[in-house]
């Protein structure tokens, strides 16, 4: 019997695997065709090599990181990578989670990715997804919402921080040697990274 | 597209092996990893380890051996390979005496082998880094990445795997490799796309009379795309943005890299040589030595790059060093 967090990740694995060609076609405009083959390829990974039966939710997501971080390769492996694999610093030991266990996670995840990116908001990269997603959650988790209000709040900002990708240029990774020429497409890394949240709000939806 | 391989996912582990059954004398391949390592070891001296995504054959595997790398890691195609290959060919090429990475500057380069860095430093490696960054076709700003690393970086591999033979410590090494990367500059052009094995199809279209002026290595846009002209107009422009860089003076000594992207004939790189040559010696400049042939390309890209490298007496007796690897020999 899978545990309540591996099914979880089952459900961004499946998630990520269902839109690698859209993945791929975003990063084709002003990449190198490769993020969604890369991502799905790792996601495969996790799924074969994650153990289900773990109920460590910290366990698990440490292995989810390092599983990413073996198999996906490019900039997204060390950036998902490290998101989980911080992620699953601050819940190692717990089997359940509390709203406020999971704004710290998605708190250290964001940390991290900033940290091993070296990019901060607005240079149209996975962060101008996350970053609005964790300060909407964060808000509504003050205002004594319920957890699903909260996931779908984070999921709207990330929705509009990828919309956002498209009005500005490229700063960082690859799409930044396309200068203003990559203003007016998404950010695959932002589409992505609000994939990963609505597989999360769609699976403690239906859990 | 049509494309002489087997299955999709296995091109690069089969590429690896092929290259180890090529060349046992120069090359084996670690067990498991998608990495190659100098048959005969690296003991007592500085190790060199560089890598990449693969497609860009012979960089990086080719150069490894005698004079050049102790180690090369291979990604997916044009992906960058991640931090447990590198950390795994950083313990296998280690001498005793420390590690250089060379890596060519894209973001997910630089952080797997960052990471891959940390991770060795943790077991008591002494890792240092360079990063090449020698393509001029993009601006060196703030508001970018940073300049790509590309043909350039085969100088590196050539200088610093000299000074490392000849005994260099890790600290010389590294000074000799950035002394390079400060003097050399690199600008590349495409007639067609590539075609990426998973992918199947062209990275962009070009009309059957334009060219892509600027391109980088892994088929991403270049600058500007423009009509075809003569391949003498076109060494022009690509020496004229180098040139501007400021590097070179006249008097100088210099080495010139005229690098095949993996689909254009050698008639034609030395079609274009030809020109390139006479162009750099009318404005004084002195040509030490030339490489004309592929040495990092993109695939089955049709194409062609420039790299200068401005000498003085240290680089060019380094550069002149003997070397034996299997895409790189030099007595």
């Amino acid at each position: 019997m899978a545990t309540l967090v591996y099914d979880c990740i089952a459900g961004i694995a499946k998630t990520i695997i269902d839109n690698r060609d859209f993945l791929t076609d975003l990063d084709r405009e002003i990449g190198d065709a490769d993020h969604g083959v890369n991502m799905a390829r790792g996601f495969q990974a996790v799924l074969e090599k994650v153990p289900q039966d773990v109920p460590d939710i910290g366990a698990v997501l440490k292995k989810t990181g390092m599983t990413l971080l073996s198999t996906v390769g490019g900039a997204s492996g060390p950036l998902y990578g490290t998101a989980y694999m911080e992620a699953g610093k601050v819940s190692m030991g717990k089997e359940t989670l509390t709203p406020e266990d999971l704004r710290d996670m998605l708190d250290a995840a964001v940390k991290g990715v900033e940290k091993r990116g070296k990019a901060v908001q607005g240079e149209k990269t996975m962060l101008d997804a996350l970053i609005p997603a964790l300060e909407a959650y964060t808000a509504k988790l003050e205002a004594g919402a319920s957890l699903l209000e909260m996931l779908d709040a984070a999921c709207a900002a990330a929705r509009d921080g990828v919309e956002y990708t498209k009005t500005i240029r490229a700063t960082k990774g690859r799409a930044s040697y396309l200068g203003d020429r990559s203003i007016g497409h998404q950010d695959p890394g932002a589409t992505s990274a609000l994939l990963t949240l609505e597989a999360i709000r769609d699976y403690c939806r239906e859990a | 597209m049509k494309k002489l391989i087997n299955e999709v996912d296995n091109v690069v582990s089969e590429m690896l092996d092929g290259m180890a059954k090529a060349c046992p004398q120069y090359v084996r391949r670690l067990e498991g990893l998608d990495v190659l390592v100098r048959a005969g070891g690296s003991a007592g001296k500085v190790a060199l380890v560089s890598g990449g995504g693969s497609g860009h054959e012979p960089a990086h595997g080719g150069f490894v051996g005698k004079g050049m790398l102790d180690a090369a890691v291979a990604g997916a195609v044009f992906t960058s390979p991640t931090p447990d290959q590198v950390y795994e060919a950083i313990k296998a090429a280690d001498g005793g005496k420390g590690v250089l990475l060379v890596i060519k500057n894209y973001t997910g380069d630089v952080m797997n082998f960052e990471m891959a860095a940390d991770m060795a430093a943790d077991e008591g490696i002494e890792v240092e880094q360079v990063i090449v960054a020698d393509d001029v076709a993009v601006e060196d700003s703030t508001f970018t990445t940073g300049r790509r690393g590309i043909a350039g970086t085969i100088f590196v591999h050539k200088i610093a795997g000299a000074c490392a033979e000849a005994g260099g410590d890790l600290a010389d090494v590294k000074r000799v490799a950035e002394k390079v990367i400060a003097n050399v500059r690199s600008m590349g052009m495409a007639l067609d796309a590539c075609t990426v094995p998973a992918a199947g199809r062209p990275s962009f279209d070009l009309a059957d009379d334009e060219v892509e002026i600027g391109i980088g290595i892994h088929g991403e846009p270049g600058v500007n795309r423009e009509k075809l002209s003569s391949v003498n107009d076109i060494s022009d422009k690509l020496l004229e943005k180098i040139l501007a860089e400021g590097i070179y003076a006249p008097g100088d000594r210099i080495a010139v890299i005229v690098n095949g992207m993996g689909g254009t004939p050698l008639m034609e790189l030395y079609i274009a040589n030809n020109h390139i040559h006479d162009v750099l010696t009318e404005k004084g400049l002195v040509i030490a030595k030339t490489l004309t042939g592929n040495f990092m390309t993109s695939l089955d890209m049709e194409g062609f790059s420039i790299t200068l490298l401005k000498l003085d007496e240290e680089l060019e007796a380094l550069l002149n060093a003997p070397a034996d690897t299997p895409a790189f020999v030099q007595a």
